[in-house]
């Protein structure tokens, strides 16, 4: 019997090797609930997540919420824009304001590296990281690895290749911590401005040019990159960013046939990955969505069993014991 | 309390560098200087101070504290801070200009003089703005504000962008033979930053103050200090690469001076990885090579001066978070016992080393009559327990901040007694009756 112990989801720079199968081994067992004509299990009837969503988000917000919805948990939801920051309320103080209403889980976004650390200190809930500034986004890492997984049957071994604003991408980081822990080999390529060199003393490769990391790649994950990296002065141009490090179709025929495109989305379409690519047969960008939702399943379901100092007893991952 | 007409500190272990003095000795003061020094002193219808199993030094200066008045009174007042410095053993502290007003004008000078003398616990020293409210275009009136008490002038907590201004700026202080103290930071380097750029900022996702923020700016103003004759104290030195760069200016003769932080020599980038912005100050906790730098800067002198750069600041706005919380950390109340605990205990700093970086050197930067208990001198007196253990709690601090990097160590070595001027002001860790009430 497995069991997962952490009160909180942070990242994953801080989960074992075994943390990390039992959360992806959960997102497997809750994937074939959302393949059900009716797409719900009880396993969080009565309990409450709270959304606070503190930097605008859709996709994230949206699996969080349906993954809750599929689970029969109650939601409660708290956008930038009408949260209370706006009135000097501090995060901190908002979280336990959210904590006093009873809430089991706090699923929290927020544009500041280490909001979610800070919140979990402070209160006794579960916290779950939805993405905070450019430090981690666990849930995003662990679609990642589970869509590895089920694409290419395995992680160990494979060549991962990420490519863009590795300085402040957050998926990044998530990804490389959750690869390296499961045996993967990654490599950082991108604009030198934007590739933090000491990535390499954390086992990570760094390459500033794609046409010699991409033929040696089983797995390509682009980043979106974000538009203020222009004037902020790390590159000169969208149009060379585009020449150098977007994918498009002549630079996937230097790839393996069997090289996958992910992308943890929303894609920048003719920046990172021209249309073709996107859209074309290696392209799991879709299917990394659809996964989202088991994997914030597991995410939810695992973490909201440690409340109260409860360890959740975890059957093995199928969807009929998690009905029970 | 008023001071005794005579006091015998007696069967103490004497530390002053000033006069070369490492040994067993005793101390007599009379109507507030030190009368005489030396081994089994007797004195008529003296009070005396048992001091068997304690070190007895100059009074501590520190170089860097701000006192935030006037304007910011609600992080720390001179008397809050002034009973913190007692509590550290220092009985001067230097208070930074980067208040609200800015401290560039006589009359502010003379405001934060008159604020002192009423509270009236230890010796503060005010600076002057080197440029008009900090903003780097104009220089203060600098001859004018030294008439007014000022001790030296910096634009603390602000770089001096421009090069040809700190170049006046060392030009014109030369008639003052005051230095210029310089907070090195090349802003369009540290950027948004707010932790050491290196594995820990890029471990947490943050932007880091890349070494270079400090060490360009360093080495433009030795080359100026150079070139114009001017007097340089570089701030809280925080870089191994700064050590460098002093280290082989001070050898061609330029002069220059400068100041590390018991923080940057007992911490590095490390203590961030809980994002604690308890751990946040600028220049930022750099890596363990910086950290040991520092320390052999310290040892062998290239460092002149252990100043605190004391910083408080109120629980509101450390506990907006790492990013959002303002830079700065308290250091009076710890400075000395975390030194001890950290470097002398540990026997990587000789005692005398760090009360020298504590009195006679910081005394000589600013040309200072204090720092030395020879004969004549004012009697300003410290009094340590190097045995004394205690915990950091944050309940204690007699600061308005309390934001300590060092919360829940336990140290080892106390302040025990303090005499400003002959006056007993903390007696075996207790304020005597009526000081800082």
């Amino acid at each position: 019997m497995k069991k997962w112990t952490r009160k909180d989801l942070l990242g994953l720079e801080d989960l074992t090797r075994e943390e990390l199968l039992l959360l992806i081994d959960q997102a497997a067992a809750f994937k074939e609930i959302s393949l059900r004509p009716i797409k719900k299990v009880p396993a969080l009837r009565g309990r409450t997540v709270a959304l606070c969503f503190l930097e605008p988000s859709t996709r994230t917000r949206a699996s969080f919420e349906l993954a809750a919805k599929r689970l029969s948990a109650d939601i409660l939801s708290f956008q930038g824009s009408s949260s209370s920051l706006v009135k000097g309320e501090t995060v901190l103080d908002t979280a336990r304001n959210i904590e006093a209403m009873r809430v089991d889980v706090l699923v929290i976004r927020d544009n500041t590296s280490g909001v979610p650390a800070m919140v979990a200190r402070g209160v006794g809930c579960s916290v779950v990281n939805a993405g905070d500034g450019s430090h981690e986004h666990p849930t995003q890492g662990l679609v990642d690895l589970f869509t590895i997984r089920e694409k290419k049957g395995r992680i160990e071994g494979l060549n991962v290749l990420i490519v863009g604003d590795i300085l402040h991408s957050r998926v990044a980081r998530s990804d490389f911590w959750g690869l390296v822990k499961l045996g993967a080999r990654v490599t950082l390529c991108g604009p030198p401005t934007l590739v933090p060199p000491v990535m390499e003393t954390l086992g990570a490769k760094v390459s500033y040019r794609l046409e010699e990391a991409l033929p040696e790649a089983d797995v390509v994950i682009a980043l979106r990159l974000q538009l203020e990296r222009q004037q902020e002065r790390y590159i000169p141009s969208f149009r060379e960013y585009t020449k150098l490090y977007g994918i498009d179709l002549e630079k996937l025929k230097t790839a393996k046939p069997d090289l996958i495109v992910m992308h943890p989305g929303p894609v920048n379409r003719g920046v990172e990955l021209s249309p073709e690519v996107a859209d074309g047969p290696q392209s799991v960008i879709l299917e990394q969505v659809t996964n989202g939702i088991a994997v914030r399943m597991a995410a939810l379901y695992l973490v909201s069993g440690t409340h109260h100092g409860q360890t959740a007893e975890v059957p093995e991952p199928s969807p009929e014991g998690v009905e029970t | 309390m008023k001071a005794p007409a005579r006091l015998l500190i007696k069967g103490g272990h004497l530390i002053d560098p000033a006069q070369n003095l490492d040994e067993p000795a005793d101390l007599l003061i009379e109507n507030g200087r030190v009368a005489r020094v030396g081994r089994n002193l007797k004195a008529e219808q003296a009070e005396i101070l048992d001091a068997k199993g304690k070190v007895i030094t100059p009074g501590f200066i520190d170089l860097h504290v701000h006192l935030r008045t006037p304007g910011q009174e609600h992080k720390e007042t001179i008397l809050s801070g002034s009973r913190a410095a007692v509590r550290g053993g220092f009985t001067t502290v230097c208070a930074m200009a980067n208040t609200d007003p800015v401290v560039d004008s006589a009359t502010l000078v003379e405001y934060v003089k008159s604020e002192s003398a009423k509270v009236g616990l230890i010796h503060i020293l005010p600076y002057g703005a080197v440029t008009v409210g900090l903003k780097g275009e104009t220089l203060t009136e600098m001859g004018e504000l030294q008439q007014a008490g000022a001790a030296g002038f910096s634009d603390d907590g602000m770089p001096i962008a421009s090069a040809g201004m700190m170049r006046r700026a060392l030009e014109y202080s030369r008639m003052t033979r005051l230095p210029v103290i310089d907070h090195c930071e090349e802003k369009s380097l540290s950027a948004h930053g707010v932790v050491h750029e290196g594995l820990t900022a890029t471990r947490l996702g943050l932007a880091g103050i890349p070494t270079e923020a400090e060490t360009v700016m360093i080495a433009r103003d030795l080359l100026l200090a150079e070139a114009t004759g001017g007097r340089l104290h570089i701030a809280h030195l925080s870089t191994a690469a700064g050590v460098e760069l002093i280290r082989a200016a001070k050898k061609r003769g330029v002069s220059v001076t400068t100041e590390v932080t018991p923080h940057h020599l007992s911490l590095s980038e490390e203590a961030l990885s809980t994002y604690d912005a308890r751990f946040k100050m600028n220049p930022p906790l750099r890596s363990q090579k910086d950290l040991e730098a520092l320390r052999e800067g310290l040892k062998d002198g290239t460092i002149d001066a252990v100043a605190t750069d004391h910083a408080p600041h109120s629980l509101a706005e450390k506990e907006a978070g790492l990013v959002r919380a303002p830079f700065g950390v308290v250091g009076l109340e710890t400075a000395v016992a975390v030194l001890l605990t950290e470097l002398v205990h540990r026997g990587s700093l000789k005692l005398f080393t760090l009360v020298e970086a504590l009195t006679r050197r910081p005394a000589k930067i600013l040309g200072l009559d204090r720092g030395t208990l020879a004969v004549g001198a004012a009697a300003d007196v410290t009094l340590l327990d190097l045995g004394a253990e205690w915990v950091v709690e944050a309940g204690s601090f007699l600061s308005k901040g309390n934001n300590t990097p060092f919360l829940g160590w336990r140290l080892k070595g106390r302040v025990s007694d303090v005499m400003v001027g002959g006056r007993p002001v903390l007696r075996d860790g207790q304020f005597m009756n009526g000081e800082g009430a």
